[in-house]
């Protein structure tokens, strides 16, 4: 009997996954642990591995398809079977003589298992389409909302009334997910700088919109600004990459700004140990480790993943796991354990040449560094002198719940001191 | 008004009726001298004598004949079955001869008949006399098939079936027969085709029939206390016709609709209803439509079993959850 294989729930909160790529044909033999297909989560693109050895006797959604957790995306069984329908109808005629799949061989009465084609749920016919109830549509439709882009809270994702009212009242109702129906000119010209489109929102991007929504409309948060002078950490950067260089050749180890904060920040929070906590509604949940998360620019969103016990490592440490991070994050192999469990998280803008902003707090974080560039201006030196420096100015937000502007400002001032006397790092 | 149980106010019903018009007449089994199996007709050959209240062998495919013979003559026969489980025995009567003869006469002859009797299962009297056939009645065309579920509707709707000029065929319950309510001495009628409104909401909408509508308003009441969910409760009363309207405007308002029936699931009455509602009302729907039935097997003879083979409140309000979610 051909197995239909679901889409699985590779992470805690996926709801829905896209399937990336197909690593299998149909009629393509296939053994237990082989890989099936890629599946991009909410977190990451994972591979999904074979369970069933067996021939492929159908695929049922196409690669590029979004798809709730649950739904048949294969099915398995032996060379020449003919694919079970998920929808549960009778595929083949031929199959008429049994109509019930009650096994031939006993002739005990017994109550038939249910056929695995009526306990696989219905696929949606078009990959494409997003799961909605008939009267959620005619809602979305009046109010002007996208179903697509919403997130449903209904059985298996299915939009359902109560998302609909619930974006269509959404406080953020000023500029909705979905698009509006604002009638906007097309260019005179018939050129414009990229197509009127609406673009689908994949997993990445809607848990950014709820993560950080979420955040932002729950979390009080404060801002805290410092200026630093980076003039030693240019220096001591730059010694240690010609001296690492000369040793390792090509291959050698290149410290960035970014690895020297990240340490910078491990050792402040080891001396303002607050900031290293989270709310947890009737308490504050202090942290032993600093698990350090730091945010990495993809070309479609952003991923956090984090560098555990950052308090225990070297500066090095850090940078080679730092590296092998971003390299995942950025071929989406990063799985939903390294992405998760961060105390504290570093964002850095500086190499857009962003002087200095805030980001928004990584919850359940009691704060976000956010890290500006380092440019050359004048300042006044200890003797009263206008000389060149070189600056980067620091911001902290703060989840005032847990951190209050006085921890938060002592947790500035050590990182400050640390990154002006970048040599207190390696040791 | 008087507060009557499930049996009295059908035994009124009956009584109002047989002295209303000379041409009605109650026969069955036992209902004269034994004052009927389960007392209904207690009473009523006393006071409308042998020639009105008539025992019957007993044989029904010979007895249904008989009314029906009678009825397309002027007279209006209430038949008693003792369970509708017999029905089948007297099918034919009962389907083709009472069924159809308005439509083969060209509308000339009209049979005015009503069977009545009990159609339950809970009682633990096993699989053969515990049969809840309206779903296989009403699948006639020329057929009425009413299941009163409180003791107010099952005096309304009996005497609207005594007076209507085709078979009607009204489903007891004998777990009902007990359950007191409210119920003018007045003359009224609840006309055939129109059903309920129980139990006012606004999440949900449960369509039920006879006993499960009970059921369902127990269910409710939990549903409100333990979950915060405001249920609405259509009782149909009547089978067929079949007040569609009313299941529909209730379903545009709550958007979400579980069926729940003391039938087996397979071809059961809520099998057309939920067509209905998907066909008619589907850019109103939020939810797939449950269902709950009795559990698809013969009756069980277990006294524990049956109970929970049989709808009840648990089963609906976890029902209810699935549909809500």
């Amino acid at each position: 009997m051909a197995e239909i294989i679901d889409m699985p729930k590779l992470s805690d909160t996926m709801s829905v996954g896209t399937l990336v790529k197909w690593n299998i044909k149909e009629g393509q033999k296939v053994a237990f642990g082989d890989i099936l297909a890629e599946v991009e989560t909410d977190k990451a693109t994972m591979e999904l591995s074979c369970t069933v050895p067996g021939t492929v006797l159908k695929i049922y959604a196409p690669a590029g398809s979004q798809l709730p957790v649950g739904d048949p995306i294969c099915a398995i069984g032996k060379a020449g079977e003919a694919a079970p329908d998920p929808k549960g109808k009778p595929v083949a005629p031929k199959a008429a003589a049994a109509p019930a799949p009650i096994p031939e061989s006993t002739g005990i009465p017994c109550i038939p298992a249910a056929p695995a084609a009526n306990a696989a749920p219905a696929p949606q016919s078009d990959a494409s389409r997003t799961s909605a109830s008939p009267y959620a549509r005619r809602m979305a439709e009046k109010a002007a909302l996208n179903v697509a882009a919403l997130a449903g809270t209904g059985p298996g994702g299915r939009v359902v009334a109560r998302d609909v009212a619930a974006a269509a009242t959404a406080p953020v109702s000023t500029a909705p997910a979905g698009p509006v129906n604002v009638a906007v000119a097309p260019p005179a010209d018939g050129k414009g700088i990229q197509p009127d489109a609406d673009v689908l929102v994949g997993g990445m991007r809607a848990t950014i919109a709820r993560r950080l929504l979420e955040s932002k409309n729950t979390v009080p948060h404060f801002y805290l600004e410092v200026e630093v002078d980076a003039a030693p950490l240019m220096g001591l950067r730059e010694t240690l990459n010609k001296r690492l260089a000369e040793q390792g050749g090509e291959t050698a180890l290149k410290l960035s700004v970014n690895d020297f904060i990240l340490k910078a920040s491990a050792e402040a929070l080891r001396r303002v140990p607050a900031v290293n906590a989270s709310w947890a509604g009737t308490s504050i949940r202090q942290h032993s480790a600093v698990h350090l998360s730091f945010g990495v620019a993809l070309e479609d969103g952003l991923v956090t993943p984090v560098i555990r016990d950052a308090h225990s490592k070297s500066l090095r440490d850090i940078a080679t796991d730092a590296k092998a991070l971003i390299g995942k994050a950025r071929s989406k192999k990063l799985s939903p354990a390294e992405m998760s469990g961060s105390t504290f998280t570093v964002t850095n803008l500086g190499m857009y040449g962003v002087t200095g902003f805030f980001g928004i707090i990584n919850v359940p974080n009691a704060a976000i560094l956010s890290v500006g560039a380092t440019i050359k201006k004048p300042v006044i030196d200890a003797n009263d002198r206008i000389v060149m420096g070189h600056r980067m100015v620091i911001g902290l937000s703060g989840d005032h719940r847990v951190v209050d502007g006085a921890n938060g400002a002592q947790f500035l001032q050590a990182l400050k001191q640390i990154l002006e006397e970048p040599t207190l790092i390696l040791i | 008004m008087a507060v009557i149980t499930y049996r009295e106010a059908l035994r009124a019903a009956m009584r109002e009726e047989l002295q209303r018009d000379e041409n009605v007449v109650v026969m069955g089994e036992e209902v004269a001298q034994f004052n009927g199996a389960y007392k209904v007709t207690e009473g009523l050959l006393k006071e409308f004598g042998p020639k009105r209240v008539v025992d019957t062998p007993i044989s029904e495919a010979g007895f249904i004949g008989l009314g029906i013979g009678a009825s397309m003559l002027g007279i209006r026969p209430v038949m008693e079955l003792m369970f509708w489980s017999f029905s089948y025995v007297a099918f034919d009567q009962i389907v083709n001869n009472a069924g159809n003869i308005r439509y083969m006469s060209g509308g000339l002859i009209n049979c005015p008949i009503v069977i009545r009797g009990p159609a339950n299962g809970g009682t633990n009297v096993g699989a053969t006399h515990s049969h809840t056939p309206e779903a296989i009645l009403a699948s006639h065309p020329g057929i009425k098939v009413v299941c009163p579920a409180t003791p107010y509707d099952a005096k309304g709707l009996m005497k609207a079936a005594i007076r209507d000029n085709d078979p009607v065929y009204v489903m007891e319950n004998t777990i009902l027969y007990n359950d007191k309510g409210e119920v003018p001495e007045v003359d009224y009628i609840v006309p055939l085709g129109v059903a309920d409104v129980k139990r006012v909401g606004t999440d949900l909408t449960i369509v039920a029939h006879g006993r499960a509508v009970i059921t369902s308003l127990k269910a409710a009441e939990i549903l409100e206390k333990e979950h915060g969910v405001s249920v609405e409760v259509v009782d149909l009363r009547s089978i067929r016709p079949l007040d569609e309207e009313t299941i529909l405007a209730s379903v545009r308002k709550t958007h979400r609709a579980l069926l729940v029936e003391e039938n087996k699931p397979f071809c059961g009455v809520d099998a057309q209803v939920a067509y209905i509602i998907q066909a008619k009302a589907f850019d109103d729907l939020d939810a797939p439509i449950g269902r709950v039935s009795s559990i698809d097997a013969p009756q069980i003879y277990c006294k524990r079993m049956e109970d929970q083979q049989l709808p009840h409140a648990a089963r609906v309000v976890e029902a209810a959850l699935k549909v809500l979610a």
